[in-house]
């Protein structure tokens, strides 16, 4: 059934058939369409929605409810995802799976509320403190939120982490005719075999796709947000503390080449466009327009998946390319990051806007 | 100690605790798993959620299961359990900064919600964990290290607060009252929606030491002269305003928020049938 839906809605759907059960969150523009969406159906389907006092108690509550057995997430956009990095931290720390979607707005501080951005790329990878991976996904279009929203729950329940899908206003308040499936693949997590006794709840016999235990069951765990050892206690011992921040680091490292994901087109070309989200329409709107009046190609890659940094699957798809242009809505964050990835001899330049309005593809056609 | 009370301990290496010598805290710990006991509680079905603080570590070392979460935010956390699986037992423990200072609108919102939990407040009067700093229990006048002019700010009333947010019960006792704590805190444990239990309990190593109150003892006996048991108030104006009010200052009913929501499930599949 083809279906007029917005991104917000895309991914509210998506999140209710990859099995969450679980909303906790408060209303901010211009995310709030997740949240009312799930306080209609999560009722209807034996699910649980809760509007909290605050960002922090509502990224808290997920926790909670991940912890027990209710796949959760969240909502919000930059001052609330800024109110629940430290909960974002905890979640990697003690190893709770939940979703975190950050809709996008300009910042510092209340910033645009109505208005769009992508200047919160670099808060999703460090925002909270410590040593820490994350995986980040950044869907293009409405079907694409569906599809991602899918993935990034998947993902936290396989690796056992908080899983943020960043997404943009303009795609998330914007309707697209979209075809979803009535079902979708659905990662669970794999039943106990061992007795509460030989249980542990962070076992280093395996970092995911591992046994788990839920509060409530008889297995009477223990979790912390303490630096911990395999039963959940906490340990000052520094090769025990090193092993737990390896053992966080290898979930995203060894999984990192299935959790890439880019989309690419003519990168044989001199000259490539990098780009992501909302930006990357437009990136591939200057590239028609300059293939029709150019007669030569013009390359263009588009992340799916921001963080872990696809750097390896880049820096292949570059190794032809004289110049790349990173177009995004900040002040210039990604193509730090690129810069890092790919080699000094290509000449890289930005294309930027951070007003609150869209890039244009002149602005993109201007510079090449 | 009776082995049915150990049944509620991790004997293995927990122990021996963290705790200072003299301090309230492991009082608290011993009375709640003899209520757990009392109660005949199934260690399988209570989940403990604490914040960060020397109160908060009381979960650690008790055998059912147990949530150490972020300072101040064992509320949502607890909330996240209990909505996911209503037939748990869920039960807070924090100090005063944890639950009634970076945790105070959690409180105060979980008790309008009524949401089944009871919540244990070890009152120290200080922030033990950090090193004797100024909480909002502190009495006016009293040192810590961040007032190391006496204290200007005037101290909460937990009872009030819990009153007005909404909560069904409350009840006040100390670490020197301990068979009159068991007894409130079963009464609280069996109550259905947000009750509230404050223990005032003695931190001598440092609220004692910078307000020269004495060892443990002398710390106890003074919540023994203080404190009147609000069954022996007749007239309320008789109360010496130097007392402090123990025993159960709250108890009444209202609808409780997992069987409120519960119904309203029901509800909405029975419109769409
Ligand atoms: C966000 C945050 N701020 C500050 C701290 C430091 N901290 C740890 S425990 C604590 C207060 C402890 O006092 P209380 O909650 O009264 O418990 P007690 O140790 O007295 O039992 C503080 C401020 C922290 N862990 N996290
Ligand atoms: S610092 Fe105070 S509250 Fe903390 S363990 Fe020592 S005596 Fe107890």
């Amino acid at each position: 059934m083809r279906q007029l839906l917005s991104g917000n809605e895309a991914t509210a759907i998506g999140a209710i058939k990859a099995g969450i059960r679980f909303f906790a969150g408060y209303p901010i523009t211009p995310s709030t369409e997740i949240a009312e969406y799930m306080a209609r159906e999560l009722p209807k389907i034996g699910g649980v929605f809760i509007q909290m006092e605050d960002e922090i108690a509502s990224i808290n509550a997920v926790i909670g409810a991940s912890a027990s057995g209710m796949k959760a997430m969240t909502a919000t956009s930059g001052p609330g995802f800024s109110l629940m990095q430290e909960g974002i931290g905890y979640a990697c720390m003690a190893e709770i799976p939940c979703l975190i979607v950050n809709v996008q707005r300009g910042g510092p501080a209340t910033g645009l509320p109505t208005k769009p951005s992508q200047s919160d790329v670099m808060q999703t990878r460090w925002g909270t403190h410590g040593d820490h991976p994350i995986v980040v996904f950044y869907p293009y279009n409405v079907l694409e939120s569906f599809y991602l929203t899918v993935k990034a729950i998947n993902t936290a329940y396989f690796l056992r982490v908080p899983v943020i899908l960043l997404t943009d206003e303009i795609i998330a308040h914007m309707r697209e005719a979209v075809e979803l499936p009535e079902e979708v693949e659905i990662y669970q997590p794999k039943r106990k075999k061992k007795s509460p006794e030989e249980f542990l709840y962070y076992s280093e016999e395996t970092i995911y796709d591992s046994e788990v235990a839920y509060f409530g069951e008889g297995y009477r765990i223990h979790i912390s947000g303490l630096t911990h050892r395999e039963d959940g206690f906490p340990t000052n011992k520094p090769e025990v503390i090193k092993r737990k921040l390896d053992r966080l680091k290898r979930k995203i490292e060894d999984n990192k080449e299935k959790l890439w994901d880019l989309e690419y087109q003519d990168i044989g070309a001199e000259v490539c466009l990098i780009s992501y989200g909302i930006s990357a329409r437009t990136a591939l709107e200057a590239k028609y327009i300059f293939e029709k009046e150019e007669k030569r190609a013009l390359g263009y890659i588009r992340l799916k998946t921001i963080w872990p940094f696809p750097d390896k699957p880049l820096r292949a798809l570059l190794k032809s390319a004289k110049k790349v242009i990173v177009v995004e809505m900040n002040q210039g964050q990604l193509i730090n990051e690129i810069e890092r990835a790919i080699s000094p001899e290509i000449e890289i330049i930005g294309v930027q806007r951070y007003d609150g309005e869209i890039i244009t593809p002149e602005e993109i056609l201007a510079v090449i | 100690m009776k082995e049915e009370i150990k049944n509620y301990l991790r004997l293995d290496e927990r122990f021996p605790h963290i705790l200072c010598p003299g301090c309230g805290i492991g009082t608290i710990a011993n009375i709640l798993i003899r209520t757990f006991n009392e109660l005949n509680l199934d260690k399988n079905n209570i989940c403990l959620v604490s914040g960060i603080g020397c109160s908060s570590r009381i979960p650690g070392y008790i055998d059912c299961d147990t949530f150490h979460t972020l300072h101040g935010r064992a509320i949502p956390c607890a909330i996240g359990v209990k909505l996911a699986r209503p037939y748990l037992k869920v039960i807070i423990i924090g100090g005063d900064g944890d639950i009634l200072a970076i945790g105070l609108s959690h409180f105060i919102h979980a008790a309008r919600r009524n949401i089944d939990l009871t919540v244990i407040i070890v009152n120290n009067y200080n922030y033990g964990m950090t090193g004797g700093q100024v909480s909002p229990t502190t009495p006016k006048g009293k040192f810590t290290y961040t007032t190391p002019y006496g204290n200007l700010e005037e101290e909460f009333n937990i009872y009030e607060i819990s009153k007005s947010a909404g909560a069904i019960f409350f009840a006040r006792s100390t670490t020197y009252h301990v068979t009159h704590l068991k007894k409130v805190l079963k009464k609280a444990l069996t109550k259905k929606g947000f009750s509230v239990v404050e223990i005032l309990s003695q931190c001598p190593t440092l609220y004692g030491r910078l307000n020269r109150l004495g060892d443990a003892v002398k710390m106890l006996e003074e919540f023994k002269n203080r404190t009147i048991d609000i069954s022996l108030i007749k007239e309320p104006g008789e109360i010496p305003s130097d007392k402090i009010i123990i025993g159960i200052l709250l108890d009444r009913e209202r609808e409780e928020y997992c069987e409120k929501y519960e119904r309203l499930r029901k509800a909405i599949n029975e419109k769409r049938d």
